[in-house]
């Protein structure tokens, strides 16, 4: 019974969202309100890996800026140059930097294949030599938590010190093109917003593939006792690396989606306090489900911008209350409304992992 | 079965994704887009809304909640006064909240939803960076009031703070030709503003033989000074050039006390120390201490009591003016004067009008130059008192020309390379 009511809901479930961001929302939103809710949906895209990574995988990532940003400065930085045309320098170099020549690192990004690359390779591959020493050594719980912070805020300052080469605290902005269509277009604009939801509901169903596949079960096995795992002859490190690495190239993902949405990447999106924002929005929704993440995601970042614009100077308190109220009466996040209203008919799977 | 559903919608999106892109492609980079490129000011109320833009929350709200105050009472004297081409002036406040692509946001909702005729605000370099393509894609205006690094100019923005050749410059003229400083040692925060700063303190320090004994920068909010402190006092220099953002000069001042340093031994002089982060580090650490900027509170002025005494019945007796609040109050002023001198409250009407403008702010007479958009304003170079206020010891005496690329100084060349202009 259980099985069959999942069968049916989740197709039409994505029809549904499917409807909603391709036709609904384009259609209802300004083109300003459309651009904030492009931004709103980068957000959930980070979301989904943090879905698979602690949801599922019980690896508390507090650091997900770091790849955020690794994707984010890979796309900013091939835009820049390809503003800046054939053999020219992105402007801020010309002005903080010593303007000589380009450095070798910026180089490969003149070609958008390499960026494109870029984006999902370097943060998915960071994720890996990160989490294969990590896992090894079986650190895990806070520890791996406190690690993760550590790491996205070192790339934050990492960033700011080298003002000649990253633009430093302001970061890199200004873009005037994207992959040659002009950004100044509104028409550009809206396609930014298209290729982003759809971005966001490929991953949302690869995800939930991954799931309700056999790896998927394995990975609640390890996250609920992954000493019983390996007693029963798998490598719970493997299982934990191959979450953590594509939770990293969905947020790599979502960080270079958000350059040409936003038009900014900079250090002050991809530190400590953006990092724990992303895990803020994926447990105010309920971080096993993946939809649940994506709507808490979503509400989270709507609820600052209507509060913020109704109530400029106080709306800091309301957003607090909001967090107050949902992790003392919904410890499971909005996505467990659903089961407590057919808790009598369905009892689909409880989050239990810390 | 869930596995051939998923699959068969996947492919429905990825096939719908590509139509849309098919179809919806604009105009490519380079070509003219004419739509979204003007902003529309609405002009269809009684009243004229224009847009506050500074952050309430977050670690900038303490410095911009003064500037945003500063705002509302330019805003309300003008209103008083019988408004702006005969409408009263709405203010649309948003936050920022310390977070730089929130400015981008904001400054978006202010020019297309709320279609405003300006917008006033912005505080750190960061905050400026991330909404001059928003205003320059909208074709809308920025007045920013806050001293900055330079090497900036947007037909978008009008810079009221004030630039390198306002403020570091003369101070460093001071130290050399009436403090004899011979050697400095620089401390910063590390943002674009103390980098940037200290280049052009570099460049100008190799031209008169200055020697630079030290440079040490600290992460934003960083409270750990006891390692630089003790190098500062190691090198031996005449001067520290101080570029210490926020709380950061509290434990900065602390540690340099605690070190038997003083004003007389080895002066200070600060570009980010006002009277209100005076009133929160303390005036007791800070005493003796020397601050370069354009505005004090004990400006004297009839222009400058007026602004005070105003400010004061406003807010609090308590609450000190600085030269970011004075900026901001001046730069509604301003607005208003080339409003009214252009007739009009369409942009282009307005940066038309703004060559020549002059108000009688609190600082003195400031003059708007039209080709960089930034103000010719006077140096002073002030010292910090026992009882929390700055006084002048040292002024440019006439207003000095707004020079953002430093063109006119023969040192500064190789700075800018590629300047925009």
């Amino acid at each position: 019974m259980t099985d069959f009511l999942h069968r049916r809901r989740a197709p039409a479930g994505y029809a549904l969202a499917a409807v909603l961001l391709f036709a609904l929302a384009p259609l209802l939103l300004s083109d300003f309100r459309l651009g904030q809710f492009a931004r709103y949906l980068c957000i959930a895209i980070v979301a989904v890996g943090i879905a698979l990574a602690w949801g599922r995988g019980g690896m508390l990532v507090l650091g997900q800026g770091l790849f955020f940003g690794v994707g984010g400065y890979a796309m900013a930085m091939h835009m820049k140059l390809a503003d800046a045309g054939p053999g020219g320098l992105p402007d801020f170099m010309l002005l903080y930097g010593t303007a000589d020549a380009l450095p070798w690192w910026w180089e490969p990004f003149r070609s958008p294949a390499v960026a494109l690359a870029a984006v999902l390779l370097l943060p998915m591959g960071l994720a890996a030599v990160i989490g294969w020493f990590v896992f090894r050594r079986r650190v895990r719980g806070a520890y791996f938590a406190i690690l993760s912070q550590a790491l996205a805020a070192a790339f934050a300052i990492l960033l700011i010190g080298q003002q000649a080469t990253t633009g430093g605290s302001n970061g890199l902005t200004d873009f005037q093109g994207f992959f040659g269509y002009s950004l100044l277009d509104p028409v550009n604009r809206r396609t930014v917003y298209f290729v982003i939801a759809a971005t966001l509901l490929a991953l949302m169903l690869l995800t939930r593939q991954i799931f309700h596949s056999r790896y998927g079960e394995l990975l609640v096995a390890v996250r609920d006792a992954e000493e019983r795992v390996r007693f029963l002859g798998y490598d719970p490190a493997l299982v934990k690396l191959a979450a953590y690495v594509a939770s990293a190239g969905m947020a790599g993902v979502a960080g270079a989606l958000f350059v040409p949405a936003v038009g900014i990447i900079s250090p002050a999106l991809i530190g400590i306090v953006p990092s724990i924002q992303f895990v803020i929005g994926a447990a105010i929704g309920g971080r096993a489900s993946v939809v649940g993440v994506v709507l808490g995601a979503i509400a989270v970042a709507w609820a600052q911008t209507v509060l913020s614009e109704e109530f400029p100077s106080a709306w800091t308190y309301f957003q607090g209350g909001l967090f107050v109220v949902v992790i003392a009466f919904l410890p499971g996040g909005i996505a467990s409304l659903w089961q407590l209203a057919t808790r009598r008919r369905a009892r689909t799977e409880a989050v239990t992992a810390a | 079965m869930p596995k051939a559903r998923g699959h068969r919608l996947l492919t429905t999106v990825l096939a719908l994704l590509t139509a849309v892109v098919m179809t919806a492609c604009g105009a490519r980079t380079g070509e003219d887009t004419p739509a979204g490129r003007v902003a529309e000011v609405d002009t269809s109320a009684d009243t004229i809304k224009v847009g506050l833009l500074n952050s309430l929350s977050g670690t900038m709200a303490i410095s911009e909640v003064t500037v945003r105050d500063a705002l509302l009472l330019a805003i309300d004297e003008i209103n008083a006064a019988g408004g702006v081409l005969g409408r009263q002036i709405e203010p649309v406040s948003e936050d920022g909240a310390s977070d730089w692509p929130t400015f981008a946001e904001k400054a978006e909702k202010l020019i297309r939803q709320d279609r405003v005729a300006a917008v006033f605000g912005c505080w750190t370099s960061a905050s400026r960076k991330a909404v001059l393509p928003v205003f320059e894609r909208n074709g809308s205006l920025l007045f920013y009031p806050v001293q900055y690094e330079g090497l900036e100019q947007s037909p978008s923005i009008f810079y009221t703070g004030a630039t390198t050749n306002q403020q570091i410059v003369p101070a460093l003229d001071y130290l050399r030709e009436e403090e004899g400083v011979e050697s400095l040692y620089l401390v910063g925060s590390d943002y674009v503003f103390p980098r940037t700063a200290n280049r052009i303190i570099k460049a100008y320090a190799e031209e008169h033989g200055i020697e630079i004994a030290g440079e040490d920068y600290a992460p934003l909010g960083s409270t750990e000074f006891a390692t630089i402190a003790n190098k500062v006092q190691a090198a031996g220099a005449d001067a520290v050039f101080n570029t210490l953002n926020g709380d950061s000069n509290v434990s900065f001042f602390r540690e340099y006390q605690a070190l038997g340093l003083t004003a007389e031994s080895m002066p200070v002089l600060s570009v980010s120390i006002a009277e209100e982060e005076v009133r929160s580090i303390g005036a007791q650490t800070l005493a003796g201490q020397l601050t370069s900027w354009n505005y004090y509170q004990t400006t004297p002025s009839a222009a400058n009591e007026r602004f005070v005494a105003a400010y004061q019945a406003e807010y609090g007796e308590d609450r000190p003016t600085s030269d970011p609040m004075e900026a901001a109050y001046t730069s509604v002023h301003l607005w208003a004067a080339m409003v009214e001198e252009a007739g009009s409250f369409e942009v282009a009407d307005v940066r038309a009008a703004a060559d020549g403008i002059t108000f009688d702010a609190p600082e003195g007479t400031v003059t708007v130059d039209g080709e960089t958009q930034h103000l010719h304003k006077t140096n002073r170079i002030g010292r910090i008192g026992a009882d929390g206020l700055i006084t002048e010891v040292w002024s440019s005496k006439t207003p000095i020309r707004p020079d953002p690329y430093l063109r006119a100084y023969e040192w500064a060349r190789g700075l800018a390379a590629g300047d925009r202009s």
